[in-house]
């Protein structure tokens, strides 16, 4: 095992964390803030990247591309907030999971009858593919480097809008307070439509960078967005600060864990039965990461309430 | 059962016809939502279509959904078994769900044929009479990349597949004709979409060759993600790699690309030329070598319908180990444990047109069998 080889693997676990990340974030944006548990972020982060391979596909642009997946997602997320979820606020979290399952269903169907079930083509752009070197002559894909750069860009973006800015003030007030902040005369209902789509369009733009270099097909969202969930969870539910630091716990555990265990343990036994052994205790790792941080403190790394 | 079929089979009765077959009823379980679904799919209009050519009405087939999970299909299994009171199951894509499913439909007394999924457990000794597998064991088409990797001259081999029953036979079909080291074992997980830790280590590995086993969308991200690394070590894979279903979405970085395949759109049979043909006209699209198993299983079922009545299973057993129908893929014959015996080819990805496809440019294996068949007892 080569300091390159361990390199190579530490960049794709944080690559992995920042996607995770950017997915994460409008989850726990939306949970924090309107107090609704989104199973069909999934489906946003699909929407994104079935926009963005149609726009992809008619204008060649990749940068359109991008923006067709923000835009689209952000537009499905305000209708979606708009006709059905403003009515589940109130409800509890049973109803509101049944309710956006149910969306999950409608969107998986809805895009295979428009799509067709055959995963469609996204590619890399042609200034972003193949590798590049770094320092070191470790040669890495200049693509994936751009997605740490976006995550990163995201990350901090969310950061400034939070801490810096009105509509930040009225989340954070939004977190703490519902009542309140309606009772000083915010319009409440527009700051949870804006805040939805907002998430909305971070799951869309992750759901187009990662359908460049995976595939774009129906419920493509759905295994993402349970590690969403172990992430907003190791993170605290609400924390955007958390969801970042856990977006990077869970993708560098994950990487490092399939790549290091399996190696590990051939130490110790026959290869292909480390090999077996090791990928499965592997599959597992986040899990038992998610079992340690709760035990460790209930409410995550950062969460605030208990 | 049809309002039609209850009258005829009145009628018939009425008539005291006691040499009229009984109608047969399919339970087709397979994926056809989420991520597998282009298979199931296929599997399906394969399927459905030889039914429609056949022009039968007494094939009654009752298509449902397994999401690609294993509980799932269990329980549509014993719906179709214990309530619709199916004849024949059919339909599963994978390993995992047919290894759920097939030992208790047999058990059970029903047929099961398999367009698909072919794990090493169902072929040697946990072999059953009355279960068939028209497409390979799932063996086959690695030890004919194996066996092609030997001609092709490559001596270190880094090899992948999933870690789930058919992902396992991948490998270990893979390892068994092919005569060079191994610089790597992977098995990643079933649904994997990001290979970056995989690929970095086939970088580091100094092979040169790599086998991959990663069918639907797993083998789409593994290949996109492996032209843009810039790693340049020739791969080699099993058809379900490159069919026709996830070709376009891999686009360029699949050209050029030697597969094994025991069919292939370009097989020069009539009954190949006409099946390609009618899919197209009927679906629009190139058919994958998912939708000729389909295709052929239906045509298994029929030949033998033609010959014997599903009411008498030892007739109907004999019937299909016949296997007296046209395949797709040419000769096409039943080994001992009712696993084929076949050629499998090796295949080429090309651009015509603006299509990606492939064309045959070898036979790896000649009336191929299966390793397992000397440990099946019925």
């Amino acid at each position: 095992m080569s300091m390159i080889l361990l390199i190579e693997q530490a960049l794709n676990g944080l690559q992995f964390g920042v996607m995770l990340f950017v997915m994460a974030a409008g989850l726990t944006l939306v949970f924090g803030v309107m107090g609704l548990i989104n199973l069909a972020h999934g489906s946003l982060y699909m929407i994104g990247a079935f926009a963005a391979a149609t726009v992809a596909g008619l204008t060649g642009s990749f940068l359109l591309a991008l923006a067709a997946s923000l835009a689209a997602a952000a537009a499905a997320g305000a209708i979606v907030e708009i006709a059905v979820i403003r009515r589940l606020y109130a409800r509890d979290h049973l109803d509101q999971v049944l309710a956006t399952f149910a969306l999950i269903l409608i969107f998986s169907e809805g895009t295979r009858w428009l799509f067709g079930s055959f995963p469609l083509f996204l590619d890399t752009p042609d200034w972003l593919s193949g590798p590049v070197e770094l320092p070191g002559g470790i040669l890495y894909p200049a693509y994936r480097l751009g997605i740490i750069g976006v995550g990163l860009a995201v990350a901090l973006g969310l950061y400034l809008l939070i801490s810096r800015t009105r509509l930040g003030i009225r989340i954070r007030a939004g977190e703490s307070d519902r009542e309140m902040i309606a009772a000083l005369g915010v319009d409440i209902s527009k700051l949870y439509t804006l805040v939805f789509a907002l998430g909305a369009a971070l799951a869309g733009l992750a759901g187009a960078l990662v359908g460049a270099i995976q595939s774009v097909q129906v419920g493509m969202g759905e295994p993402v967005l349970i590690l969403a969930f172990v992430v907003i969870v190791i993170g605290g539910i609400g924390s955007i600060k958390g969801a970042l630091v856990a977006s990077l716990l869970v993708g560098l555990t994950d990487t490092m864990g399939g790549f290091l265990l399996p190696i590990a343990f051939a130490q110790v036994m026959e290869p292909a039965n480390a090999m077996l052994l090791g990928s499965a205790l592997a599959s597992m790792l986040i899990y038992i990461l998610m079992a340690v941080v709760l035990i460790v403190r209930p409410s995550g790394l950062f969460g605030v309430r208990s | 059962m049809t309002l039609k079929t209850i009258v005829t089979a009145g009628v018939l009765t009425a008539l005291g016809a006691t040499t009229a077959l009984a109608d047969v009823k399919v339970g087709m379980i397979t994926t056809l939502s989420g991520g597998g679904a282009g298979l199931g799919i296929d599997v399906r209009d394969g399927f459905m279509l030889a039914v429609e050519q056949s022009g039968r009405d007494d094939i009654e087939v009752v298509i449902e959904d397994d999401q690609r999970r294993p509980d799932v299909a269990v329980q549509l299994a014993d719906r179709m078994i214990q309530s619709d009171d199916v004849d024949v199951l059919t339909g599963i894509v994978w390993s995992n769900l047919a290894m759920a499913v097939v030992p208790s439909a047999v058990a059970q007394g029903k047929f099961y044929l398999s367009p698909n999924a072919g794990p090493s457990a169902l072929a040697g000794r946990g072999c059953d009479q009355n279960y068939f597998n028209v497409a390979w064991q799932n063996d086959n088409l690695h030890e004919a990349a194996g066996a092609y990797a030997n001609d092709a001259g490559y001596t270190n081999s880094f090899i992948l597949a999933p870690n789930y029953p058919a992902g396992q036979d991948a490998l270990t079909g893979y390892k068994r004709l092919y005569e060079g080291d191994l610089s790597g074992e992977v098995f990643t997980q079933l649904g994997q979409t990001d290979y970056a830790a995989e690929i970095a280590q086939i970088r580091a590995s100094g092979a040169d060759s790599v086998y991959f086993f990663l069918p639907g969308g797993m083998g789409i991200s593994f290949l996109k993600q492996y032209a843009d690394s810039g790693v340049d070590i020739p791969v080699v894979g099993p058809a379900f790699s490159f069919d026709q279903g996830v070709l376009q979405a891999v686009g360029e970085a699949a050209l050029g690309v030697r597969n094994t395949s025991q069919w292939s759109k370009d097989l020069d049979n009539a009954a190949n030329v006409a099946f390609v043909e009618s899919f197209q006209a009927e679906f629009g699209r190139l058919p994958s070598l998912y939708a000729s198993q389909g295709f052929d299983t239906a045509n298994l079922l029929i030949s033998a319908m033609d010959v014997a009545d599903v009411d008498d299973q030892d007739a109907f057993r004999t019937a299909l180990e016949a296997a007296d129908f046209d395949s797709t893929r040419g000769d096409f014959a039943f080994a001992s444990n009712h696993h084929p015996i076949q050629d499998i080819y090796v295949r080429e990805v090309i651009l015509e047109g603006d299509v990606y496809t492939n064309a045959i440019i070898a036979t790896a294996l000649t009336d191929h069998s299966d390793v397992y068949a000397a440990e099946c007892q019925f």
